[in-house]
């Protein structure tokens, strides 16, 4: 246990797809335009950006204001140092900005030099992106107004085409951490040898272990257990399109649960060396495993199971799965 | 102390779609905005609203009920965020169920919502996992061995799960808000489809859609003062297991027995065929249509599909019609997928149902499951106190 | 309402927990406090659980959590996205439909495998705000900008409060930051997010919390001094900023009303403020007075662990409460950008 922490990195990344709707999509067209856009509530003032409803009443709101392009700080911080995601490569001012004509403040960056260039209430005016597409960073932030930008708002062209839906992308990296057990059994996988862990109660035995038997609401025992790279198949599923997350895999394969020999529960794992038509339920198997010079910490040591030939294991219960231990009538 | 009596006063959906156009705040807006209408509430009425939805990863907005609480009426009111993997739906509408139950609330708006198209189903449900091997290939690829196991343990014909999927598509044509409507669809082109998960054919799945239900829950007071038909809630059941564990009964959970058997003991419902008019249940998979048959009483053990095969769970001619609207076979936005079930159920007990209502349906049953088949939330709804 | 009480608590709050997973370091603390009362999680009437998919960068996470529970056979379960002192108050309502007289309640996160301050910026509007990635520290240090722009309070006052959690954490096991520090070594502190100094900000922490309640006598007899809920309650601000005041919440003062808060003294208040801006947004906003001790454990700035947070603060006034050092307590739990949503619990001992 006086390994060090087994950490692999984890990237969670997709580009979202975002249909918009007429108040938002909008306001984006508006900002492709180099025209910002307001909502006007049922008290007459006007919120930017708009919202499809009132957010405090909740009633519906649909009548788009043109605003100017200058406005006043309300409320600022300083981010000295952009992060990873920020779509600013200079530190810069986090603001709050109410546009003349409007009523109500929106967040965006101020670029100055330092936090000492910032104040409330300092006027400021939009810097338009170059290329714009119809997203809030088409306002690729705010300056310092000068005195003689009036920031009047601008005019929609006729005949527009309307923003329907914007990409927004989410990036986030985390450092995964397997845990105690799970730890465990991918360093003996490195050594081609599989650890299950044991309730503390029942005795059954779970690969790849879990840390806990959720049979007993207990952790299980610290020691884990070798087991055989031999066992049966439980059921499975023969894939007969191709999936995204295995492109290596080509179609038709087997995914079946295994129970290993001595293991009470089944893990799923990849049939190999067999006729899909050919697999059964109850075929005994065994591991395929990457050549000793590849290994690594990784259950992808095991790259699939292939039938032993020997007769197969007999299920009198098709509606449980696992090792039913004699006289366990739940 | 007794629990106050909880009834529906009023359900509303989205038209379930690939794509839903509008924004987020948009679609639950309409599903919430049809809710209210129904129940003849506006957001004033509501004490709070009760919001479940699937992974957040779907959307990529974390705990999305903060944006949304502005959307919904929430400013100085409470809203509840539920996730219990896919019976999420099912859950939100019995918590909801007992803010009322309880007295803490008169009047409340359940929302189960999903808009998948922001992403993908196949993103969202399996992201990438370090050091572990993946040949899994979404639900269907872990449901298959299961339903495999049912097929063989109860011999039944291969092509049961087919008629189940036809039946829910006919069904379908009947429910406006259906995802899919395929009307020239036929036995031998459900048959025909290619196999995805084998046993698992593509006819045999769920879509991935976009979509919101709401539902507006009142107290006996509330519900008496209704002018319009109001679905009496005679129980609400949730229940939750391991979904690994040595002996497990994989095909008729334990946690899915225990639950139906709470819901059915509360709404006094001894002979569940004959006493229940119309269900409304999970089916992702058409298999699991006779698999919950049996597992929630409706047939014996190992029976549930001739149940199929006589025809008994369609709207046309059968004693206990499933999924009159097309269930998730034909509509599948995830976290909404067990409030529709609910919603339905309870549109059925209205008489509200409209092309796909069941005559005359007095007690009607939701039904949602999730996880590893490890999640379970029902209600009983009927049309009288 | 029917009377019911925290009769049992656990937690486990560190810097860091790598050595173990989500369940791995949950099912010491679940046994803890099943133990204190000497019940089973069968016999439990309810249980109901707190997490987020997003802290932990796995769809369904609780998934894996619920089998520390030991869920064979089956048990009445639900699960919340949020803070677990929303799983509290669910649990609070399903004991007073009556029909069940205990109930168990769990949360957890781990922030340290991610960037918590990036990970909340997808909690923001989507549209707008979310595709800027403002990290969560400096949507709250405009909102502080404004409450020293309007004289709500003092860069003083915020060093107080700072200084003041550093105090009460050195007496925590819990906490994370317990180092002491003076108001004047605060304030000299360079800015980390101006106008808040790193004093200001949360320190982060993994972990979890598990409270048991119970009903009526049932409570009487699980625990010897059990801390009553006199009253509970939770309400959202609306999440536009720009439509806010920023200053104060109003769902807090809603919410402490709606709980009954009244005029009686509070003996300590547990404020889920991550922050000293957000711990003086709250003290005003339920009208705490120079009697009451705010934070005795620390508070949320001591340790930070996102989605347990909320449920720890009431733990921790229970357990205050349970011990005979005080009376009556309140408790208080957030979620969203600058306090959008608050829960608030009124305890009482007997």
């Amino acid at each position: 246990m006086a390994d060090e922490v087994l950490t692999a990195p984890l990237v969670l990344e997709y580009p979202f797809t975002r249909t918009t709707g007429p108040v938002i999509g909008g306001f984006l067209t508006g900002l492709r335009e180099g025209v910002i856009h307001g909502v006007r509530r049922s008290d007459g003032t006007v919120m930017c950006p708009p919202l499809e409803y009132d957010p405090i009443t909740s009633a519906p709101l649909s009548e788009l204001v043109a605003v100017g392009t200058v406005g006043t700080v309300t409320t600022w911080t300083w981010n000295g140092e952009p992060r990873a995601q920020q779509p600013f490569t200079q530190p810069f001012a986090w603001a709050m900005i109410t546009l003349d004509g409007a009523d109500t403040p929106m967040l965006h960056a101020v670029f100055v030099d330092s936090a000492d260039d910032m104040a409330t209430g300092m006027r400021v005016e939009v810097v338009w992106r170059d290329k714009r597409e119809g997203h809030i960073i088409d306002i690729a932030g705010f300056i310092p107004a000068v005195a003689s930008t009036t920031g009047e708002p601008g005019a929609m062209p006729g005949d527009v085409e309307q923003i329907q839906s914007v990409r927004t992308s989410i990036r986030m990296e985390y450092t995964y951490t397997p845990g105690r057990a799970l730890s465990q059994y991918l360093r003996a996988m490195k050594d081609k040898r599989i650890l299950g862990d044991t309730c503390p109660e029942t005795g059954e035995v779970s690969v790849p272990p879990r840390g806990v038997s959720s049979v007993a609401g207990k952790p299980t025992l610290p020691e884990l257990v070798d087991l055989p790279d031999t066992g049966y198949i439980e059921s499975f599923n023969i894939t007969r399109v191709p999936i995204k997350m295995r492109p290596d895999l080509t179609p038709p394969y087997v995914s079946a649960w295994i129970v290993l020999d001595g293991a009470s529960v089944g893990f799923m794992g990849l049939g190999m060396n067999v006729e899909p038509e050919d697999v059964r339920v109850g075929m005994r198997v065994r591991a395929v495993w990457k050549p000793d010079d590849e290994l690594e910490m990784s259950a992808q040591n095991i790259l699939g199971w292939e039938p032993t030939g020997e007769p197969d294991e007999v299920i009198t219960d098709y509606a449980r799965v696992g090792r039913i231990e004699q006289g366990d009538d739940q | 102390m007794g629990k106050e009596r909880a009834a529906v006063l009023g359900v509303g959906q989205t038209k379930y779609d690939t794509t839903y156009p509008g924004s987020m705040a948009g679609m639950l807006r309409e599903a919430a905005t049809n809710a209210l209408e129904m129940s003849g509430k506006c957001w004033d009425d509501i004490d709070a609203v009760i919001m479940g939805k699937a992974p957040d990863f779907f959307e990529g907005v974390m705990m999305p009920e903060v944006y949304l609480a502005e959307a919904l009426g929430c400013v100085g009111k409470p809203i509840m965020r539920v996730h219990t993997a896919g019976s999420v739906g099912g859950s939100t509408a019995c918590v909801a169920t007992s803010m009322i139950q309880s007295g803490v609330h008169e009047t409340v708006l359940t929302i189960g919502w999903e808009k998948q198209s922001e992403s993908n189903a196949m993103w969202a449900l399996s992201l990438p996992q370090p050091f572990a091997t993946s040949v899994n290939a979404g639900a269907g690829g872990y449901f298959s061995p299961i339903i495999r196991r049912y097929m063989m343990m109860t011999e039944a014909p291969e092509l049961i799960g087919c008629m189940v999927a036809l039946k829910d598509r006919k069904h379908a044509l009947n429910n406006p808000y259906a995802h899919l409507h395929q009307p020239e669809l036929t036995f031998e082109q459900v048959v025909e489809s290619p196999m995805l998960w084998d046993p698992i054919r593509y006819s045999e799945t769920c879509p991935s859609s976009d979509g919101a239900c709401a539902i507006v829950l009142g107290s006996e007071k509330v519900a008496e003062a209704h002018d319009g038909p109001v679905a009496w809630i005679k129980g609400i059941a949730m229940r939750s297991e391991s979904g690994s564990f040595a002996g497990r009964n994989m095909v008729s959970p334990a946690a899915s027995e225990a639950c139906a058997d709470d819901v059915f003991a509360q709404a006094g419902i001894h002979d569940r065929r004959k006493e229940i008019d119309a269900v409304e249940m999970y089916v992702p998979f058409s298999w699991y249509e006779p698999m919950w048959l049996e597992s929630l009483g409706f047939a014996e053990k190992g029976q549930g599909w001739k149940m199929v095969e006589e025809g008994a769970t369609s709207i046309d001619g059968g004693d206990l019609p499933v999924n009159c609207s097309g269930g998730v076979l034909s509509s599948n936005p995830i976290g909404a997928s067990g409030m529709i079930r609910f919603g339905e159920a309870a549109l059925q007990v209205m008489g509200l149902a409209g092309d796909h209502q069941v005559d005359g349906a007095k007690t009607a049953v939701g039904h949602a499951y999730g996880g590893a088949a490890q999640y379970y939330a029902m209600w009983v709804v009927g049309a009288d106190k | 309402m029917r009377d019911v009480a925290v009769v049992a608590f656990s937690q486990r709050q560190e810097a860091m927990i790598n050595t173990e997973s989500e369940v791995e370091f949950m099912v010491p603390l679940m046994n803890e406090a099943k133990d204190a009362v000497g019940l089973t999680q069968q016999e439990m009437g309810f249980t109901c659980s707190g997490s987020s998919d997003f802290l932990a960068g796995q769809a369904f996470s609780f998934v894996m959590t619920i089998d520390g529970t030991g869920p064979v056979p089956p048990i009445s379960e639900s699960h919340v996205e949020q803070d677990g002192a929303w799983a509290l108050y669910e649990a609070w309502v399903k004991l007073q439909c009556g029909d069940i007289d205990t109930a168990f309640v769990y949360s957890y996160g781990k922030s340290s495998p991610g960037s918590l301050r990036d990970v909340l910026a997808t909690q923001m509007d989507p549209y707008y705000v979310a595709p800027l990635w403002p990290d969560a520290f400096a949507i709250e240090a405009m909102a502080a900008r404004q409450m020293l722009d309007q004289g709500v309070v003092s860069e003083q006052q915020l060093a107080e409060i700072a200084s003041r959690s550093r105090a009460h954490a050195a007496s925590n096991p819990h906490a994370v930051r317990t180092a002491p520090k003076s108001v004047d070594e605060i304030l000299a502190e360079d800015y980390a997010m101006a106008p808040l100094r790193p004093s200001d900000l949360p320190a982060s922490s993994d972990g979890g919390a598990v409270i048991v309640l119970a009903a009526d006598d049932k409570a009487r007899e699980l625990c010897d001094r059990p801390a009553w809920i006199r009253g509970i309650d939770h309400r959202s601000d609306a999440h536009t900023l720009g439509v806010r005041d920023l200053t104060t919440s109003m769902s807090a003062r809603i919410a402490a009303e709606k709980a009954g808060i009244g005029n009686d003294k509070i003996d300590i208040a547990e404020l889920h403020a991550p922050f000293s801006s957000s711990e003086a947004v709250l003290t005003k906003a339920l009208g705490l007075g120079g009697d009451t001790v705010i934070n005795p454990s620390g508070g949320a700035q001591a340790a930070h662990t996102m989605m347990a947070s909320g449920l720890i603060r009431i733990g921790e006034a229970a357990q205050r409460i349970s011990c005979g050092d005080a009376d009556r307590a309140v408790a208080t739990a957030a979620s969203g950008p600058c306090l959008q949503q608050n829960l608030v619990a009124v305890l009482e001992g007997e």
